[in-house]
């Protein structure tokens, strides 16, 4: 949260710091973007002059710098949304009125980052004004509790409802790709989230190896099906006992570790386990992967177009459209156990000790609590999710390879529990959501061609996307989406336990 | 009156801790008297926590022997006997230097508080109570599977549980924040709840590391009697390092003293208090050579 300095002096102080920010800005981009080597038409490298940008990046700085620091930012927000908006207007105008405007991208750019701080800051102004805001903000706080309930249910209402309703609304062909790259891959990722949330969430050990659970359970579906051509419902339980079984195993040595040195232990791990799936190659197939997975059945019955097929037997017209909709259903019903189990675990002692490790290890030590064992547990656990979700992975895909379990997705999976609130299940869940979900939606900007022209594709720019969601994240609510923790047992009221209190865990 | 090596709770013998170079506490011995209140005390860097992270299996001693003898018929000669077989543990007999420090808490029921508190400060009053009941519900939930089914004998387990944290919320007056995170506790309340959460591990002995530490006088005088009816009502012996005096001249029976990791005198508060080697000890004395002269036993 950005302190509040007095007003008047303080604005001047802004200014100067937002101007001095912009000065290191434009000196660090002038030898990076200011001047590029470009192949002109004979081929021969020139240096392309592009002092738009240095000026751009400068102007992104100062905005961003400031937004962070002036005083009563939030009006200032108001007024800048506006200015976005009257910007934003006057382009298309210009260019519906076939007006060459020819801005430089960098500056519309520089100007839609601004605005978002400054949207974010505004939105964030009337929590931040400290103490008297406080109770307001508890109040909030219980309101919010009653409501969560009724969300849930309208949420997962609206979830069983949502291929159906695509189906419905766009056909076989127009809905596959919500159901598929949207519906199924958030869900995934929220699968892979609450089972992290366990891990990293509850218990406090900081893993960032997760993945390799993930690839345990996608290659033991991949190899026992294709090898021994086992049905996918007896590898499922299957392929989380042995990601299960791989987290007792990686967790015995390296649970002893704390904090930082579990965390490039289990890396390492993560990366172990990846190298192996490549250089294993007699069992692996090595890079090439493990493909002609079998697919998914109806319990038995094949989604194919046959007189055998689902579609035949419950007597509707054959579409690929429902093997879609069937592992929308699978992974729903799965990513629900994972909730169902962490929810309930919660209030079992397992799971009250989790949270209290995450709080003070030493403190549990002393009051008889067995630390490794517990630590284990709950990275076993983990793991077991992550082996069910990669079950699901092989099955949907049919095809598996070592490219899909690199650290990135780790780090995917890991800033989906960071930004959704460690702990929360819900702030995990809406976590995944935006992040997944508005990866995807980057695809659908063609808008934007109209602004950047023709070779720009939004896509390629989700990694900066992400980074500026985790940096606006982590200046506006440091502890993620949901910061409060709901208590796990009651004697009056069921108060949330502002983030303020809750440990983040060392190890 | 040396009562309290009578049937002792906890005999330390020999006890040494070396930090590389640094002996922190150097062949130590004294005996916790079962159902005492026994004060260790010493200026700072006397080794008194070092002592307590022994006890409590966080440091595990260079050298030396913790016998703890939970129920009152352990002969020195059992002791000895257990020591030479190489075992932890026989019947209520145990020696705590063998054991992990999680199974001094939960088998041989020593508890204990710390010097700079250590509650959950994210998790509420209550929460902090039950979890430190944990291997009870554990067991009570058949190690998870029980409560995961949703079995009776669970919720009997989890709300007997409840219930005895709610009688010791009302023993320390805090039954009215019950649902309110531990860190947002005033500094007072925070030591009191330390105690009850360690209360609640149903100990035989409970060791605290400066209860009294930042506490005004009047909050000083409650605590005294929180430690006495643990004492009187619970039946629970207390070892505890104590700053405060008139914390430990009230309610000690017995004193022990520690001076550069060594003990330098042991009794009752009256006899200590007296003694010219723990006066030396805390006020200093005129020059080097009288010093070595009290140490050494001699008159002043």
């Amino acid at each position: 949260m950005p302190e509040a300095a007095k007003p008047g002096a303080g604005a001047l102080a802004a200014l100067k710091d937002a101007g001095g920010a912009a000065l290191v800005a434009a000196a660090l981009s002038f030898p990076i973007v200011a001047l590029a080597t470009v192949e002109d038409i004979n081929q021969k490298l020139v240096l392309e002059q592009r002092w738009s940008w240095v000026v751009g990046a400068a102007a992104m700085v100062f905005v961003g710098r400031l937004a962070t620091r002036a005083p009563g930012a939030a009006v200032v927000a108001r007024w800048a949304l506006f200015a976005l908006a009257a910007v934003v207007a006057a382009y298309f105008v210009s260019a519906s009125l076939d007006i060459d405007a020819d801005w430089p991208a960098p500056l519309i750019l520089a100007v839609i980052v601004g605005a978002a701080g400054f949207a974010a800051l505004a939105l964030s102004a009337p929590f931040s004004a400290a103490s008297a805001a406080r109770a307001k903000q508890r109040a909030l706080r219980a309101d919010l509790a009653a409501r969560a309930g009724l969300l849930r249910f309208a949420g997962l209402a609206a979830l069983v409802i949502f291929p159906l309703f695509a189906l419905w609304l766009l056909g076989p062909q127009g809905s596959l790709k919500w159901i598929n790259n949207y519906g199924i891959q958030i869900l995934i990722y929220v699968m892979l989230g609450w089972g992290l949330n366990i891990v990293v969430g509850l218990a406090g050990l900081l893993d960032l190896g997760y993945v390799a659970f993930y690839a345990v359970g996608a290659y033991t579906y991949a190899l026992l099906s294709t090898t021994y051509g086992w049905s996918f419902w007896i590898c499922l339980p299957l392929a989380g006992i042995f990601a299960a079984c791989w987290g007792i195993l990686l967790g015995v040595p390296v649970l002893r570790l704390r904090g930082d040195y579990l965390a490039i232990v289990t890396l390492g791990f993560g990366e172990i386990i990846r190298v192996v799936l490549i250089n294993w190659s007699d069992l692996t197939n090595g890079y090439a992967g493990v493909s002609s997975i079998p697919r998914v059945t109806f319990f038995g019955v094949p989604f194919i177009d046959d007189d055998s097929g689902f579609a035949a037997r419950f007597g509707l017209e054959f579409s690929p459209i429902h093997r879609t909709i069937f592992l929308f259903y699978l992974i729903l019903a799965l990513a629900l156990l994972t909730n169902a189990a962490t929810l309930r675990l919660r209030r079992l002692p397992i799971g009250r000790a989790w949270e209290a490790l995450r709080e003070d290890e030493i403190a549990c030590r002393s009051l008889g609590i067995n630390t490794v064992n517990t630590k284990l547990t709950a990275f076993a656990l983990g793991a077991g999710f992550a082996g069910f979700a990669g079950a699901f992975f092989a099955v949907r895909q049919n095809f598996v390879s070592p490219e899909s379990f690199t650290f990135p997705e780790s780090a995917t999976i890991l800033a989906i529990v960071v930004l959704g609130g460690m702990g929360s299940q819900l702030g995990v869940a809406a976590a995944a959501f935006a992040l997944i979900g508005g990866m995807e939606m980057l695809r659908e900007l063609d808008f934007l061609k109209q602004i950047f022209g023709d070779g720009f594709d939004p896509a390629q720019y989700r990694m900066l996307v992400f980074g500026l969601a985790m940096v606006t994240m982590m200046i506006w609510k440091p502890r993620g989406v949901v910061s409060s923790r709901a208590p796990s047992i009651f004697l009056k009221t069921r108060a949330a336990v502002s983030g303020d209190h809750v440990g983040e865990g060392r190890g | 009156m040396t009562r309290w090596l009578d049937a002792p709770l906890l005999t330390i013998d020999h006890l040494s801790m070396r930090f590389g170079g640094l002996v922190a506490v150097d062949d130590l011995s004294f005996a916790v008297g079962r159902g005492d209140i026994t004060a260790l005390i010493g200026p700072n860097g006397a080794g008194k926590t070092t002592v307590f992270n022994c006890v409590t299996g966080f440091y595990k001693p260079s050298t030396g022997r913790l016998a703890l003898a939970r129920a009152g018929t352990a002969e020195p000669a059992d002791i000895d006997a257990l020591t030479r077989s190489g075992k932890r543990e026989a019947g209520e007999l145990f020696l705590l230097e063998r054991m992990p420090g999680h199974e001094i808490a939960s088998r041989a029921r020593v508890a204990r508080t710390f010097q700079n508190i250590r509650l959950f400060q994210g998790m509420t009053v209550l929460e902090n109570l039950v979890v430190a009941q944990h291997n009870a519900l554990m067991r009570a939930s058949l190690m998870t599977f029980g409560g995961l089914v949703g079995l009776p004998s669970y919720a009997i387990a989890e709300a007997a549980a409840v219930e005895k944290a709610t009688n010791w919320l009302s023993r320390i007056a805090l039954l009215e924040r019950a649902d309110d995170p531990a860190g947002a506790l005033p500094y007072g309340d925070q030591r009191r709840l330390e105690i009850a959460r360690a209360m609640c591990a149903d100990p035989v002995l409970l060791c605290l590391d400066e209860p009294a530490a930042g506490l005004n006088p009047r909050e000083s005088a409650d605590l005294n009697e929180l430690l006495l009816s643990i004492r009187e009502s619970d039946g629970v012996s207390l070892l505890l390092i104590e700053h405060d005096m008139s914390v430990v001249m009230k309610i000690s029976d017995h004193v022990v003293v520690l001076d550069y990791g060594r003990k330098i005198s042991d009794g009752g508060p009256a006899e200590v208090r007296e003694d010219p080697a723990v006066i030396a000890a805390y006020l200093g004395v005129a020059d080097e050579d009288e010093a070595e002269r009290i140490a050494a036993g001699a008159p002043p």
